[in-house]
């Protein structure tokens, strides 16, 4: 197991959310720390050439 | 009618943020009909059936941001169109979380981050689960649709590593004390417990809570993590956890009947769990692998609470059945205004699993059942729209939710199938599910009551008597508060049991004795 797991299950989430902006506000509701990433769909948003491009790297 | 739509190029916002921007906008005055969707396929499909033409959305893409409007006279639609950016600031009164470009800016400002959380839409998901791996955080995928191949990689990825992912398609976790997605406000305590399923692992959590107990972790998996194609990688991953955190002194796991191959992968592994275990695939008990695994089975979500609080905590057992006289005071009080006419059992669930559960209940009771969903030896609705005889439909599968809200934070669908149910002079029980907790919608039996007391009256004007059986799940510490929900839903005639388990069960000894007429 991580160090970053061990950390996760005794002290709870230090998050980074990507996406639906409520599941932030409820964790820092509850006094977790959490931050918002401003996600968008790349332009065009070609979610296959992503899927390529990532069995590529 | 008026309609008119307008495309935002390349402003994209989350799908629950729209939702609630299009529900204000569709209760101002003669306005009919408000959508705002991203500009994908799938939404602009959605668009082109209400009614609105496909040349005026064709130039939209899913990073393009689309509303469209029906209304009652040209000068609401303009005022309502043209005022988009109006409808998109930002809600008062919302939390101020620190927001950033990218997982890299995010990091770079919250280093000690242990976990991300990843709700975009599912073709995107996979890619940012993978970027967050990468940097070493753990990961929690709500999004479904996923394909299982990216999955499996994501897992074992994650696994080599000495991480994990929950889902794709993970509603709930209670890490650390600490509730992630759909998930309710429990007391921290002995039990760990692992689910494939959210509304399960809702479930579960809030029965150990009602019962006095706690939970130490609530570990979610994603619902596809037992198939036989992705072999349990992340059970295994919360097992090794469990077993490691000194907090957890019982662990549990919930889940429908895994794949015979992660069956087999499993069971070496539960062999040599060092802590003790309760296992509930839901409706199996007897045939879990060879007996000398230490372990107890249940057959639903009840039962597993009862007996996890039981081990972990050395108290008796807690009932799982009501109080027989109750029980029968009920049934016989519920009975007693039907007409000859009605027969049926409708059931329409917000949770999957408590739908999946309640088919099983039904059959253990010798009932078969109609469903969108159906279990082995139950059959399929030709029209998840249209109930036929007993039918308990998942009101959160995908033909309810592609483009629109479920049922867990938008009461709409439900309440309209709830009056449409209501029509059917054959229908003698209906059976519902509240869902509580964070991110939930803020009032459940609330948004459902006024219907639930027009399909009570709609019943006696035909001189009979609707049966209303629910389940809340939740606490009394969750926002929606467990008994303001149930005093609501009883001042409009609904029984509430205990548990979804219990409420099936009522629902089908309903129908059984209404079949015998005994």
């Amino acid at each position: 197991m991580s160090d970053t797991l061990k950390e996760l299950l005794e002290h709870g989430p230090n998050a980074v959310n990507i996406g639906v902006q409520d599941f932030a506000d409820s964790l820092k509701a509850q006094g977790a720390e959490a931050v918002q990433v401003n996600w968008a769909p790349p332009a065009g948003g070609d979610a296959e050439m992503i899927a390529l491009l990532d069995q590529l790297l | 009618m008026h309609r008119g739509s307008i495309i935002r190029k390349n402003e994209y916002h989350d799908s629950v943020f729209l939702m609630r921007v299009a529900r204000r906008i569709s209760e101002e005055e003669n306005i009919d009909q408000a959508a705002l969707f991203m500009g994908t396929e799938k939404n602009k499909g959605i668009l082109v059936e209400l009614g609105f033409p496909a040349q005026d959305l064709a130039a939209a893409t899913p990073s393009d941001l689309i509303l469209a409007v029906k209304a009652r006279d040209e000068k609401s639609l303009a005022a309502v169109l043209e005022n988009l950016d109006g409808w998109l600031r930002p809600e008062p009164g919302r939390a101020d979380t620190p927001s950033f470009r990218d997982l890299g800016e995010a990091l770079s400002r919250q280093p000690l981050a242990n976990l991300a959380v990843i709700s975009v839409p599912g073709a995107y998901a996979a890619h940012e689960a993978q970027r967050a791996l990468e940097r070493g955080l753990n990961v929690f995928v709500f999004s479904d649709n996923v394909p299982v191949e990216r999955e499996i990689f994501l897992k074992r990825y994650a696994r080599e590593r000495g991480l994990i992912v929950m889902g794709p398609d993970c509603g709930t976790a209670i890490i650390g004390g600490i509730g992630v997605g759909f998930a309710n406000r429990v007391r921290r305590g002995p039990i760990g417990v692992i689910g494939a399923s959210g509304t399960g692992l809702q479930e579960f959590t809030t029965l150990v809570h009602r019962a006095g107990s706690g939970i130490s972790q609530a570990i979610g998996t994603g619902s596809r993590d037992l198939s036989d194609e992705v072999g349990g990688i992340s059970m295994l991953s919360a097992l090794d956890a469990l077993e490691a955190d000194p907090s957890t002194k019982t662990v549990a796991i919930l889940s429908k009947p895994p794949g015979p191959l992660a069956l087999a992968c499993l069971i070496p592994r539960l062999m040599q769990c060092a802590k003790p275990l309760v296992v509930c695939f839901l409706g199996r008990k007897k045939e879990l692998g060879p007996a000398d695994i230490a372990c107890q089975t249940a057959r639903t979500l009840d039962e597993a609470a009862a007996l996890a609080v039981q081990n972990a905590t050395g108290h008796p057992p807690i009932r799982t059945e009501p109080d027989n006289a109750r029980f029968e005071a009920l049934i016989s009080r519920e009975r007693e205004g039907m007409n000859p006419l009605q027969k049926y059992v409708r059931g329409l669930f917000a949770g999957g699993t408590f739908c999946y559960q309640a088919q099983q209940v039904f059959m253990d009771a010798g009932l078969t059942a109609f469903s969108n969903v159906p279990i082995s030896g139950n059959h399929k609705l030709s029209d998840s729209l249209m109930s036929r005889e007993h039918s308990l439909i998942d009101m959160g599968a995908d033909e309810f939710t592609v483009g629109r809200p479920h049922p867990m934070i938008d009461s709409r669908q439900r309440r309209e199938r709830l009056l449409a149910e209501s029509k059917d002079p054959e229908m003698a029980v209906l059976v519902l599910d509240f869902l509580l907790g964070f991110n939930a919608s803020a009032d459940p039996a609330g948004d459902l009551a006024s219907s639930i007391a027009e399909a009570k009256g709609a019943a006696k004007k035909r001189g009979g008597f609707l049966s209303v059986v629910a389940s809340v799940c939740g606490t009394a510490e969750d926002p929606q508060g467990l008994e303001r929900q149930v005093a609501r839903l009883e001042e409009v005639g609904g029984v509430i049991l205990p548990s979804s388990a219990q409420a099936a069960r009522f629902a089908a000894v309903l129908a059984v004795r209404t079949e015998g007429g005994v």
